[in-house]
């Protein structure tokens, strides 16, 4: 069994409302040297076989078709083997 | 002359699914079907709409997870095939995640849920969804969301423009296209596209909310009436 650890980040071009409100909090707090926060998704989950090249093969199909969408956000991952 | 028959499509945390069934039904007297996400048949619908709500909580992002349940294969097939297709809202979001439409729907520039009554400039007038829009110089529509803050790259955007695909755009009451009448964000101030086939059509306002006299505004109306008067025109 291995456990994956996805990281789903926004393309740079692409705004991030989020990111941008919570970084006005950052200057009400004084933080007044914060720039560019960007919030993005982390998810970990297990995948049930011994085979890491099979692993990896499901992770990227999970992340193309559902967990990322590909015209705005890009994808890493890595996976770690547990028992 | 034949009417179409229109089967709402129901996932779970969709929320207008009665409000357009009320509209077909009770104001057009329409045949018109709940179809449940799960099932594969569209039972010989004319017209599928994809209603709006919040589809499995709008968890990773907005349509992402709906897109997936079982009928949007039939979904999918029939569009491909020349089937008409509306997607309102979280209809529209699910489009776009289908891949029927280009592009996504971020947050809110704001981060609010804006809930208000909007005007839509209609920039084409020839499509099955909005001929008798014709004449019209705005629509008055409610919109209602959180993540209706349409992007696409320019690449995308070009072909849209050229192929006349950005049906409405958020306006001033006037019709003017300005940064103050967009609600949310969205590039070129888009409110509704089209797909290049003309079939397929994702909108972010709220027609179904404005179709019953009732509630003192029926422009909505316009985009139901279109469909029933030209669909077997």
């Amino acid at each position: 069994m291995f456990k994956a650890k996805v990281l789903i980040k926004r393309r740079k071009t692409i705004l991030d409302p989020q990111g941008k409100a919570v970084e006005i909090g950052a200057k009400h707090l004084g933080l007044c040297n914060i720039k560019n926060t960007r919030i993005d998704k982390y998810i970990e989950f297990n995948i049930d076989t011994s085979d890491k090249k099979a692993a990896e093969d499901e992770v990227n199909d999970y992340c193309k078709k559902l967990l990322a969408n590909p015209i705005m956000e890009d994808y890493e991952f890595s996976l770690e083997e547990v028992k | 002359m034949k009417s179409p028959k229109f089967g709402i499509v129901v996932f779970p945390g969709s929320n207008c699914d009665h409000d357009t069934y009320y509209v077909l039904k009770k104001i057009f007297d329409l045949d018109v079907i709940f179809l449940w996400h799960k099932q594969s048949s569209l039972e010989d619908s004319d017209v599928i709409i994809l209603p709006g709500g919040f589809s499995y909580g709008d968890y990773l992002r907005t349509g992402a997870i709906a897109r997936f349940s079982p009928i949007m294969n039939e979904v999918i097939n029939f569009a491909n095939k020349g089937g008409y297709v509306l997607g309102i809202c979280n209809g529209f979001q699910i489009l776009l995640e289908a891949g029927l439409l280009p592009g996504v729907m971020i947050r809110n520039e704001s981060l609010n849920f804006v809930c208000k009554d909007i005007y839509l400039k209609t920039e084409n007038k020839k499509t099955v969804f909005t001929k008798e829009i014709d004449g019209q110089n705005v629509l008055k529509v409610p919109i209602a969301h959180g993540e209706g803050n349409y992007f696409a790259d320019d690449n995308t955007l070009k072909t849209l423009e050229d192929n006349n695909q950005i049906v409405f755009r958020y306006s001033e009451g006037d019709g003017s296209i300005t940064n103050s009448a967009n609600p949310n964000g969205s590039v070129r101030n888009i409110a509704g596209i089209i797909n290049r086939a003309g079939n397929v059509l994702g909108m972010m306002p709220h027609p179904e909310r404005s179709s019953d006299s009732v509630l003192g505004k029926t422009d909505g109306s316009l985009i139901f009436k279109s469909l029933v008067n030209n669909i077997f025109n």
